[in-house]
């Protein structure tokens, strides 16, 4: 192996070598608990490529300054390297122009911004904002912080038990009151892909924007914000192989040229007096302050990790690796499977009779085998399925076929001791 | 898997298959309800003094049965301090709290602490100490007549 390549090899689309692709990923070679690490909690984070390691360890012994507003050779190259990401990121989820990405923290930021700035300007008393039944926290408290604020109503897409929105439900319930419709477009904790694109139109049949959570998608799905109809859509970078602290929000340009900004600070203004402020255009309204540099050319070697990985075959072995850990989990007595929905992604949540998740996840934990337990952020979904918590695995492209085995392996001890 | 043995203990195991002591306890002098947000383990408590002692007590989950730690735990406590005074399980939770807060290296005060000491090996996992330590919060919440639920956060 060279150390010039910046992904895995090209091949046959069918012929995706996961083991080439786990040589970029320095983590995957350590052991927990003296025992090789097995990483299913990819929903939650997943882990860095070299490529991206040793971009962001390169700009800070090689390009480190501070952009946009340096006449020296160090800040322009900064500055070329921060707006570079930009353009890829907009190419990425096929945004119609640079500018409709603005770089934010991660997801849960990107969905403040838009409750905060579009939603003070355009909810007024009694209009709606509709979510789902299986939001992630952070797609319904700032929505329920600015409906509160602006006396607005929140109201709830249901689903059903299998993890699945009803869409008849959806249709009855987005009326000219609803102003904003907010979803996922994969949840964390069941992996449903959602019907993004047919809920959106219903959406824009009654005026409403809508706001995608993209923040599980992005990993494992070729994102088209316009194909889905997003007017905002949401990634983070840490999800998707890249550094944690950064994000995109991607805006409509008309929409986010309407609305004011979310901080106030450096970089996003035109002109600063005692008696009026003027802003600078999109993005750098809503980038104040100096941003995460670092985290942005990170972002940017993910990107091009991610593109250069053979897509349809990616997806593929996702898809094996999920139906795998449903069979052999499924066989365990006591096993329900969590999130049953026609089409998923891989993530694969349970629950064991007798068993709370916890137990599971601390025993497992002791074969190197690295499991969410818990609520996942999304307690109105425990809640809807009556189960306090689920184990959930959730894997990437560069799991094998004998993670899925340790995962199995290691809840039937589980299933023994608590026999 | 040694570090499991100790985690979970037979003992552990089986009052996590049957916690004694579930029940409502009327009339109650003292109740209170615990709650670990981190993973909705749920408890409620009740409980009779007489005079200085606690003549009865009782627990019910709620909401969904908790984690094995946590309703072992609550199971193990129950049994510890019915008929104690007041100040001996005051005592008791006192000791519980420094076995499950001190290092894994300091040794158990297992002739106070009985089997109680079971759950020391909860403190090996940080993560975990919570689940054990919730019925004792709950219980001193019960005894201080405390009028907010308790929680682990």
């Amino acid at each position: 192996m060279t150390t010039t390549r910046v992904g895995p090899p090209a091949g046959p689309a069918s012929a995706f070598d996961v083991d080439a692709v786990r040589a970029d990923f320095p983590i995957l070679h350590t052991t927990v608990h003296g025992r090789p690490l097995v990483y299913v909690d990819n929903a939650a984070t997943s882990q860095k490529p070299r490529q991206v390691i040793e971009a962001t360890d390169r700009y800070y012994a090689e390009q480190n300054a501070n952009i946009h507003r340096g006449v020296y050779y160090l800040s322009e190259r900064a500055t070329a390297a921060y707006e570079d990401v930009r353009e890829k990121a907009a190419r990425f989820i096929n945004a119609a122009e640079a500018r409709e990405v603005i770089f934010v923290r991660g997801t849960t930021e990107a969905i403040n911004l838009v409750a905060s700035s579009w939603g003070r300007a355009n909810l007024s008393a009694g209009d709606e904002v509709l979510v789902t039944a299986m939001e992630h926290h952070s797609n319904i408290v700032p929505w329920q912080l600015i409906c509160e604020e602006r006396g607005a109503v929140l109201r709830v897409i249901p689903m059903s038990r299998q993890g699945e929105l009803l869409l008849d439900e959806a249709r009855r319930l987005v009326t000219p009151k609803t102003k904003l419709l907010a979803l996922a477009h994969v949840s964390n904790s069941l992996g449903t892909i959602n019907p993004v694109r047919e809920l959106a139109a219903v959406a824009h049949g009654w005026g409403a924007v809508v706001l995608v959570d993209g923040a599980q998608a992005a990993p494992h799905l070729k994102v088209d914000v316009r194909a889905l109809g997003a007017d905002f859509y949401t990634v983070s970078g840490h999800k998707m192989f890249g550094p944690t602290g950064i994000g995109l929000l991607y805006g409509r340009a008309d929409l986010l040229e309407a609305m004011p900004p979310y901080q106030g600070g450096g970089d996003m203004i035109r002109s600063v007096t005692f008696a009026k402020t003027t802003y600078a255009p999109i993005p750098s309204k809503f980038e104040a302050g100096t941003p995460n540099i670092a985290g942005v050319v990170g972002l940017g070697a993910a990107l091009d990790y991610l593109n250069a990985l053979p897509w349809p075959a990616v997806m593929a072995h996702e898809h094996d690796l999920h139906d795998r850990a449903v069979v052999q989990l499924s066989e365990i007595p006591g096993v329900t499977i969590i999130g049953t929905a026609k089409h998923k992604a891989s993530v694969v949540s349970f629950t064991m009779d007798g068993v709370h998740p916890h137990d599971v996840g601390t025993i497992v934990d002791q074969e190197g085998v690295a499991v969410r337990t818990g609520h996942h952020c999304t307690q109105p979904v425990m809640d809807f399925l009556q189960i306090a918590a689920t184990t959930r695995a959730s894997f990437a492209f560069y799991n094998t076929r004998a993670d899925v085995d340790a995962l199995v392996r290691a809840v039937k001890k589980v299933r023994e001791m608590f026999a | 898997m040694t570090d499991l043995r100790g985690l979970y203990d037979e003992l552990i195991l089986d009052h996590n298959r049957n916690p004694r002591n579930v029940k409502v306890v009327e009339p109650a002098t003292g109740t209170a309800e615990g709650n670990n947000p981190l993973c909705g383990d749920a408890l409620a408590l009740t409980l009779r003094q007489e005079g200085d002692v606690i003549a009865d007590i009782g627990i019910t989950f709620p909401g969904r049965k908790g984690c094995a730690i946590s309703t072992a735990s609550a199971s193990l406590m129950t049994g510890a301090v019915k008929g104690k005074t007041v100040q001996e399980a005051e005592a008791l939770f006192q000791a519980f709290h420094r076995m499950i807060t001190a290092p894994d290296s300091q040794p158990v005060d297992e002739k106070t602490l009985g089997k109680l000491a079971a759950l020391a090996g909860a403190r090996r996992f940080a993560s975990r100490t919570k689940c054990a330590s919730l019925a004792w919060h709950t219980l001193h919440a019960a005894l201080t007549n405390a009028a907010a639920p308790v929680t682990t956060e």
